[in-house]
């Protein structure tokens, strides 16, 4: 382990800056999300969960995949792939970086048909987190297994007082730090353990802590799926996209062509269940209903996704769409709702 | 399979259009310098698209057996099926796949008295397993072919029915339209009728594909004669964007059409949500 | 604000149990001191979880929309502001009268959570509204914070205590007025801008979106059954998000589309994830409304017809408009 001083920060972020493009957690017109850092930007590690999750710098909202233009019955294909430049993100959260994880199983596990542009992101995006000095009350990681003192990714740091402990945890974290250690002095672990065991200590006091997901299996898919209490949860829902776009794991998309006048560009872009033409066919759709869409969301989190992925939620507990829905549900109220269903 | 850039097409080109029905046509599709333009296996499926019209998942009806080209019917039923139908011969097409599991003909199937049951356009995802049996005709056991549409005037691959399968190594084809009609002598009735009247024996394996409502009528007839539901198969067909079940939007339940099907053992799909 | 949920609560038992409605729309407690969502509630024993307080934000008009196709009555309780869009429902037929009972509720003003975590207000677990300041509990300690102060943009333009329409009234007499001042001044300064500085600022705000549609699906004025956006084939389904621009239209062309209806009830601003403040762009159509045709309030009663609806021969034409009233 290394660490610096705080008031170091500035330089150490200017030289990993220097190695390759550096995001953090920024102000900027009145937003706080990861972009560009530069000298002079309003940096806000204060800040604990950005409205946008950073999985758009591995899954962009929207990415031109393939260009075409006609000609007759001709069609030309042009190659549009360009090389992602070596970035790195400062200031991923715990909960953020593990849903990077559980992208990975989605975009590069299935070997027969890796995402090849999540892939070439994720192989040149270095993770550097930070612990949680402050949790919020609608945090609820840990029901995850995830550690907001001991958060994941490729470095880990944290920010006490006047230090930042560095902590590199893989060979790509190692590489990074390799370059810049000269700024570092070393550390001992147990430097940070009673900050630690601060932050354990809030995270025992969360309302969320104790949500309990047991039975939510393949198993019990039918009985959850056909639960009584689906049409009470989603009565007001709005049938918006926020849950969907701001939440770090959603991660279905559409493709669709886009002409630009000069060609056409085949755009993958970000899509919500929640939508009424996510299934809409020729001829039908199978989820006509709000019901039948709000489940679907809720389902796949919770039930499709682990029986998929060896019983991994789709959730990391970051409380974006605790916050964030504007009629305030959100799945800790469904995983609750949904609760006995199935363990009968 | 390897297929890293799933989402990146190829190009084909359309060298042949068929007209089947009023609204059925053929196309034949090969690469731009001839060939398929990628092998598959009977029931698999393939991404067309016309560059800013659109993109959707067709099942490729010919056998993979012929090597030469490969053909998928396609029914007008939106945007870009109304496109490909006014298309000419020589109209360039983008094409990915192939995408999803396929008809066990290779294990399940083999050595098995087979039983084909089809409705209106879904004989297209059969007609590649019945050439492909028809090409293997040694491996499998007996074989009929039920098949049935509105008129006579939908019945997708009329001539290939009469000329090519009907009677010849031991295939046997019954039709069914669903209302009288002049210069029709064949059976009149719905298809799940028609099978229950043709009182085929329990122990055949049997390939079901159709409007979702005569599949679901058809899987209820089958259970009455006795039929063992890990011995019958059907396709299923949802929306779908990517074809290798990521975009997360063609799922029954955990299972995605276009990875874990489009082929289902009905058994499976009893263990599904009812959402298709 | 405690005694009017005692009784609209007794409200809400009485005509459930007498049948007099088959269902009540107010709003439900969750788990955090601050969760007030709107919900139905179907049978006297659910009333338990109905909650009235500083958190009841939401308008619940637009779930009356939904009721026009079923067979039964709905009690539905309004603040003064909400009742606006209801009456705006009613004239433009989207909702009929006789399958709702309308109760008219007192407000004195809804707190903005998002305002209280922008002062660094972090780990809330309890708020004690006591008169005009509010008690703090957090995992991180104590809090005293002025009411006023974090109060819903939509407040700070309170459009007063009356109901404008109502079966009858619980608790009106408590209400208070939170308006702050001339709700066009935001507007003004946008207009004292260059068109350069203007643009900038809502090409700043319009690119925080991230085409979620809750402002949209929130609004009681965005009633189409299908919405053009959600049209795959009209060109302007921008779930692309291409360029900037079509983050920008979409916006605009809802603003366009409904102006003369919204009765400025900043749905679309609460809700809003990024922060954009969207009732920006429909209080200039409000406030041109108002220079073009005289002034005019969406929903201040059912028969009056949205200028923009009606015709009259003192109508400003359009050719004019650049030279005459209003815009500089």
């Amino acid at each position: 382990m290394l660490k610096l001083p705080v008031s170091k920060m500035d330089e150490l972020f200017s030289l990993i800056n220097s190695e390759r493009t550096l995001y953090m957690p920024l102000e900027k017109n009145s937003e706080i999300c990861f972009d560009k850092w530069s000298s002079d930007a309003s940096i806000r590690l204060d800040k604990l969960n950005t409205v946008k999750s950073p999985k758009d710098f591995f899954f962009p909202a929207s990415e031109n995949i393939a260009a075409f233009k006609t000609k007759g019955k001709e069609i030309i294909m042009d190659d549009i792939r360009s090389e992602i430049e070596p970035f790195a993100l400062f200031g991923v959260r715990a909960c953020d970086a593990e849903s990077f994880n559980l992208l990975d199983l989605i975009f590069l596990n299935d070997k027969d048909f890796v995402d090849t542009f999540y892939e070439s992101r994720r192989q040149n995006g270095i993770i550097i987190t930070t612990a949680c000095n402050e949790p919020e009350e609608t945090c609820f990681c840990n029901v995850f297994n995830i550690d907001a003192a001991n958060p994941g990714g490729d470095i880990s740091t944290w920010i006490i007082d006047d230090t930042l402990y560095w902590n590199s945890l893989t060979k790509k974290g190692s590489g990074l730090t390799e370059k810049i250690k000269k700024m570092f002095e070393q550390a001992d672990e147990s430097e940070i353990a009673d900050h630690q065991a601060k932050i354990s200590g809030v995270i025992n006091k969360l309302p969320f802590k104790d949500l309990s997901l047991d039975g939510f299996t393949g198993e019990a898919l039918i009985e959850k799926f056909s639960s009584n209490q689906w049409e009470e949860i989603c009565h007001t829902c709005l049938s918006c996209g926020t849950c969907t776009f701001i939440c770090p794991t959603c991660h279905c998309y559409d493709i669709q062509d886009f002409d630009t006048g000069k060609e056409i560009h085949r755009i993958k872009c970000w899509d919500s269940c929640m939508y009424y033409d996510f299934t809409l066919m020729a001829h039908g759709n199978p989820r006509t209903s709000l019901l039948e869409r709000f489940r679907q969301r809720y389902m796949h989190k919770l039930v499709y996704f682990p029986e998929n992925n060896d019983g991994a939620y789709a959730c990391v507990g970051c409380g974006r769409c605790v916050q964030k829905c504007p009629i305030s549900m959100n799945i800790v109220k469904v995983a609750k709702a949904l609760k006995y269903e199935g363990m009968k | 399979m390897n297929n890293k850039e799933a989402l990146i097409p190829k190009l084909g080109i359309i060298t042949d259009i068929r007209d089947e029905t009023p609204d059925v046509k053929t196309f034949s599709v090969t690469a731009l310098n001839g060939g398929v333009v990628f092998p598959h296996m009977p029931g698999q499926c393939a991404m067309l698209s016309i560059p800013g019209v659109g993109e959707a998942m067709f099942s490729i009806c010919s056998s993979p057996t012929n090597k030469e080209f490969m053909e998928y019917s396609i029914k007008k039923a939106g945007v870009l099926t109304d496109w490909l139908h006014l298309a000419e011969i020589g109209q360039q097409i983008t094409v990915r796949g192939p995408y999803g599991n396929a008809f066990p003909v290779e294990d399940d199937l083999k050595g098995k008295d087979i039983l084909f049951i089809a409705g209106g356009i879904g004989l297209a995802p059969l007609r590649s397993v019945i050439n492909y049996v028809r090409d293997h005709r040694e491996n499998y056991g007996e074989v009929d072919i039920v098949y049935g549409a509105r008129s006579a005037d939908d019945l997708v691959f009329r001539k290939e029915i009469e000329n090519e399968w009907d009677s010849k190594n031991g295939v046997k084809v019954h039709l069914t339209i669903d209302r009288e009609q002049e210069g029709w002598d064949g059976n009149v009735g719905f298809v799940p009728g028609f099978v229950k009247s043709l009182k085929f024996t329990p122990d055949r394996t049997t390939l079901v594909c159709g409007p979702p409502i005569m599949i679901k009528f058809v899987l209820k007839t089958l259970e009455e004669m006795g039929f063992d539901s890990t011995k019958i198969y059907t396709t299923m067909e949802l929306r779908m964007k990517c074809g290798i079940g990521k975009c997360g939007r063609c799922n029954i339940g955990s299972k995605y059409v276009c990875k874990d099907g489009p082929v289902f053992r009905c058994d499976d799909l009893a263990k599904l949500p009812d959402e298709y | 604000m405690q005694r009017v949920e005692g009784e609209i609560k007794q409200k809400a038992h009485e005509l459930l149990k007498s049948g007099v409605v088959s269902s009540v729309l107010a709003w439900k407690k969750g788990d955090l001191v601050y969760d007030a969502a709107p919900a139905f509630f179907k049978s006297p024993n659910a009333l338990e979880d109905m909650v009235y307080n500083g958190f009841c934000c939401s308008n619940l008009s637009k779930y009356l929309i939904e009721k026009d196709s079923e067979n039964e009555k709905v009690l539905v309780f309004l603040k003064p502001c909400d009742t606006y869009s209801l009456n705006q429902l009613l004239s433009n037929h989207r909702v009929i009268k006789d399958k709702i009972y309308a109760v008219g509720i007192g407000c004195d003003g809804k707190i903005d959570i998002e305002k209280l975590r922008a002062k660094g207000v972090k780990g809330i677990l309890e708020i004690e509204e006591d008169g005009e300041s509010l008690k703090i509990q957090t995992l991180y300690g104590d809090e005293t914070c002025v009411r006023r102060d974090i109060l819903l943009e939509k407040c700070l333009n309170c459009k007063g205590k009356d109901h404008m329409v109502y079966d009858e009234l619980i608790g009106s007499e408590l209400s208070e007025e939170t308006a702050l001042g001339d709700k066009f001044s935001q507007v003004d300064e946008l207009e004292k801008m260059s068109s350069d500085d203007r643009f900038e600022f809502w090409r700043c705000e319009l690119s925080k979106c991230i085409r979620c549609n809750a402002c949209r699906n929130v609004c009681p004025s965005c009633t189409c059954r299908k919405c053009v956006f959600d049209n795959p084939h009209s060109g302007v389904n921008a779930k692309v998000n291409v360029t900037d621009f079509e983050e920008n239209m979409f916006h605009i062309i809802r603003a366009f589309h409904v102006a003369g209806r919204c009765s400025d009830c900043g749905e679309c601003t609460r809700v809003c994830p990024q922060g954009i403040p969207l009732q920006l762009l429909n209080r200039k159509f409000i406030k041109d409304i108002n220079n073009f045709y005289g002034d005019f309030q969406a929903g201040e009663t059912v028969e009056s017809r949205s200028p923009l609806f009606d015709y009259n021969f003192e109508d400003i034409e359009p050719n004019v408009i650049s030279k005459g009233r209003g815009i500089n």
